[in-house]
Parts: C-alpha cells; sequence; structure tokens
C-alpha cells in the first residue's frame, strides 16, 4: 500500500462490506471519517464517546451489518466494560486504533494510555495487530476483517505512531 | 398535574418513593401493545426493563435482545440495529439509572435521527437492581428535557394512563428517532427467566430477523 494508504484502507473495508463507521473525531482517522461522511453508501455515526461504538457494533451485528470503531488509543480506555458484551456474546469487534503515547511522543498526557492500550486490550481478549509501515495496512486489515467478521473474533488494529507519525509539540 | 406519591409492592423497593404513581410493568405492557408482529425488535436494559419486555412479549420471543450486563449499552445497540434493519421498528427500552449512564447516547440518535427507532426509558427514580438507591431522575434531572436538549423531536412524558394511546404511537410509529419517559412508581416485579446466555440469545435474534444461517 503507498502513501495514499488511508484512502486505500477505506475502499478495502467498503469492499469488505463495512457499512456502518462509527467514531470520535480523530486525526488519524481523518480520511477514513470525511470519506464515510461523504458516502451515501454507508451510515457514518458520530459517537460522544468510544463505548458508545462497541454497542452499536454489536446491535450492526444483530442486524446482520458490518461495521467499524475507529478511535484514539486514548479512547480504549473509555471502551473496556462495553468489550464484556462483545466477548460474552461473540460479536465480531474491529477497531481501528490511532495510537498515541507510543514511538516518538512529544506530549506525556498521552503515555499512560498509550502505553497501556495493547495491555488492556488484551486483557480483555482482543487481539492486537500492530501495523509500523504503509505496505502492511493492506494485508493486516484484510487478516483482521476475516478474523472479526468470519471467526468472531474481538480484534484492534494498532496504527503506530511508526506508521501515522508522532504529532509535533516541538 | 400533581400527582401522589406513594409506593407500590414491596420486597426490596418496600418505602422507597418516586413521583410517579404507575406499575411499572403493567404500563409497559400497554405501551408496547400489540407485540406479535415480526417488523417488531426489541433490545432491552438490563433487570427491571429486561424482565418488562420479556413478559410483554413472550420469554422466549427471539426478536428481542435482553441484556443482563454491559449497562448503558442498550441504546447504542437499538441503534447499531436500527441503522443495519431500516425496514424493521426497533424499541429500545431501558431505565433512568442505565440511560443516565451513558445519556450522551441520545445525542448520537439525534444527529441520525433514524425513523425507525424509538426508546422508552422506565424512570422509577431509583437504581432497582443494586438495592433501590435512589437516581438522579429522582433529584430533578429530567431524561426528557436532555431527550430535548439533544434534540430529538418527538419526546414525549407519560404520567397517567391518559398519556399511553399517544406514546404507543410513538413507538411504534414515527418519521424519526421517538423518546418516550414513562414516569412510575417504585416496584419489584418478578423477574422473568430466560437464558441469560449471550451467543443463544444472538443466534436466536439473528434467526427471527436474517433466517437460519
Amino acid at each position: 500500500m503507498a502513501r495514499d494508504w488511508p484512502n486505500e484502507l477505506y475502499d478495502q473495508l467498503k469492499a469488505g462490506g463495512v457499512s456502518q463507521f462509527a467514531y470520535v473525531p480523530d486525526a488519524g482517522h481523518q480520511i477514513l471519517i470525511d470519506r464515510s461522511l461523504a458516502d451515501p453508501d454507508v451510515h457514518s455515526v458520530a459517537l460522544t464517546t468510544e463505548e458508545e461504538g462497541v454497542a452499536l457494533l454489536a446491535g450492526a451485528h444483530l442486524g446482520g451489518a458490518k461495521g467499524v470503531l475507529l478511535m484514539q488509543s486514548s479512547g480504549v480506555g473509555n471502551c473496556i466494560n462495553f468489550i464484556s458484551l462483545m466477548k460474552g456474546g461473540n460479536f465480531p469487534f474491529l477497531t481501528l486504533v490511532s495510537m498515541r503515547g507510543d514511538f516518538g511522543e512529544g506530549n506525556s498526557w498521552q503515555i499512560p494510555m498509550g502505553q497501556a492500550t495493547k495491555p488492556v486490550l488484551e486483557a480483555m481478549g482482543v487481539t492486537c495487530l500492530a501495523v509500523e509501515s504503509a505496505p502492511d495496512v493492506a494485508p493486516v486489515v484484510e487478516a483482521a476483517m476475516t478474523m472479526a467478521y468470519q471467526s468472531q473474533m474481538c480484534i484492534a488494529v494498532l496504527l503506530t505512531q511508526r506508521l501515522i507519525g508522532a504529532k509535533s509539540f516541538a | 398535574m400533581a400527582l401522589k406519591t406513594k409506593n407500590i409492592g414491596g420486597g426490596r423497593s418496600a418505602g422507597k418513593q418516586a413521583s410517579g404513581h404507575l406499575e411499572r410493568r403493567a404500563a409497559v405492557i400497554a405501551l408496547l401493545g400489540d407485540t406479535d408482529d415480526n417488523d417488531l425488535l426489541f433490545v432491552t436494559g438490563l433487570a427491571g426493563s429486561r424482565s418488562d419486555v420479556l413478559e410483554a412479549v413472550g420469554a422466549d420471543c427471539k426478536r428481542v435482545y435482553p441484556l443482563s450486563g454491559a449497562m448503558g449499552a442498550a441504546t447504542s445497540m437499538a441503534l447499531g440495529l436500527a441503522l443495519a434493519q431500516p425496514d424493521k421498528r426497533v424499541i429500545c427500552v431501558t431505565g433512568d439509572g442505565e440511560l443516565l449512564m451513558n445519556v450522551g447516547t441520545l445525542a448520537t440518535i439525534s444527529i441520525l435521527n433514524p425513523p425507525n427507532l424509538a426508546i422508552l426509558c422506565v424512570d422509577n427514580e431509583h437504581y432497582g437492581e443494586t438495592g433501590f438507591q435512589r437516581s438522579h431522575t429522582g433529584l430533578g434531572v429530567d431524561l426528557a428535557r436532555i431527550a430535548e436538549g439533544c434534540g430529538i423531536q418527538a419526546v414525549r412524558t407519560v404520567i397517567d394512563e391518559a398519556d399511553f394511546d399517544e406514546a404507543g404511537k410513538l413507538l411504534r410509529s414515527g418519521n424519526g428517532a421517538g423518546f418516550v419517559l414513562l414516569k412510575v412508581g417504585v416496584s419489584d416485579p418478578p423477574g422473568v427467566a430466560r437464558n441469560r446466555d449471550a451467543v443463544l440469545n444472538k443466534a436466536w435474534f439473528r434467526e427471527a430477523v436474517l433466517g437460519k444461517a
């Protein structure tokens, strides 16, 4: 996948049947969010907090639809108890997490949740697949969609700061 | 209208009071009306609202997804379902305590305004499941005004049987998201038995909506 991986990622998710894009606004997911807003074929769901998106995706599955939750790593902490619903009900759960608080982070406020993102997700039984370079985005997301939607797993694709870059606070 | 506050029923709720006087179980059953319609789907919160709906629709009805945990999830779940099934009617029945936990979902629902989604909040002003501690709605918080403030256009507060007809229609039909706040007295009607297995309930529900896998 080339420099334009966010646009290709959107096309890939849509081709995979995703029709509900849930998010709390986030710079790391800006292109996916904007594409979903401009796309009349999908539901673009702006949340007030990330945990709403977890339950939303369970409801989507009850109705036969596929959804994805787009969030920043800080939002992961807002979701944890609702993952009980996904694990307890074997609901497919796919989230794309734009990482903060990892590689090259310059804002110390982001560090605690960023460093804890993977351990807390794994503690809830969510499998984390990290992406560190643009060519890996497509194959990892393809694997993630298969694992979530076919095997009803809970999958978090971590879009690391090696991939998306660290925000400058200089 | 001045409503006389009175306590209904005993058990764990004995001695507790709320501003509403309707009996919750009977009121929910009356508001939901005829539920024998394959295009009518339910998501319930846990505890009281779960049993209210199960008694209304039948404990073995597959068109209901009852939560027994993940408090605060019911309304968002109903939204995802309503978006996925635009030709079905989705009614979310929840309680005041659960809705307070994720009240921002009313804002999320409002801006999407799905025409096939309605929320019925059974407001007894207490957290029944944990021992009937008083909730914020018994201390001045009005969830109907919050729903209106979120921009939901069709909002009704039910305090009396005279309100049932219009509120029932709002739940059953409408051209935008609807919200009904049902003010009830404090009571502790018996729970309705149903398998709590979340996977089993998911399979039942999907079979009812989507057909056999």
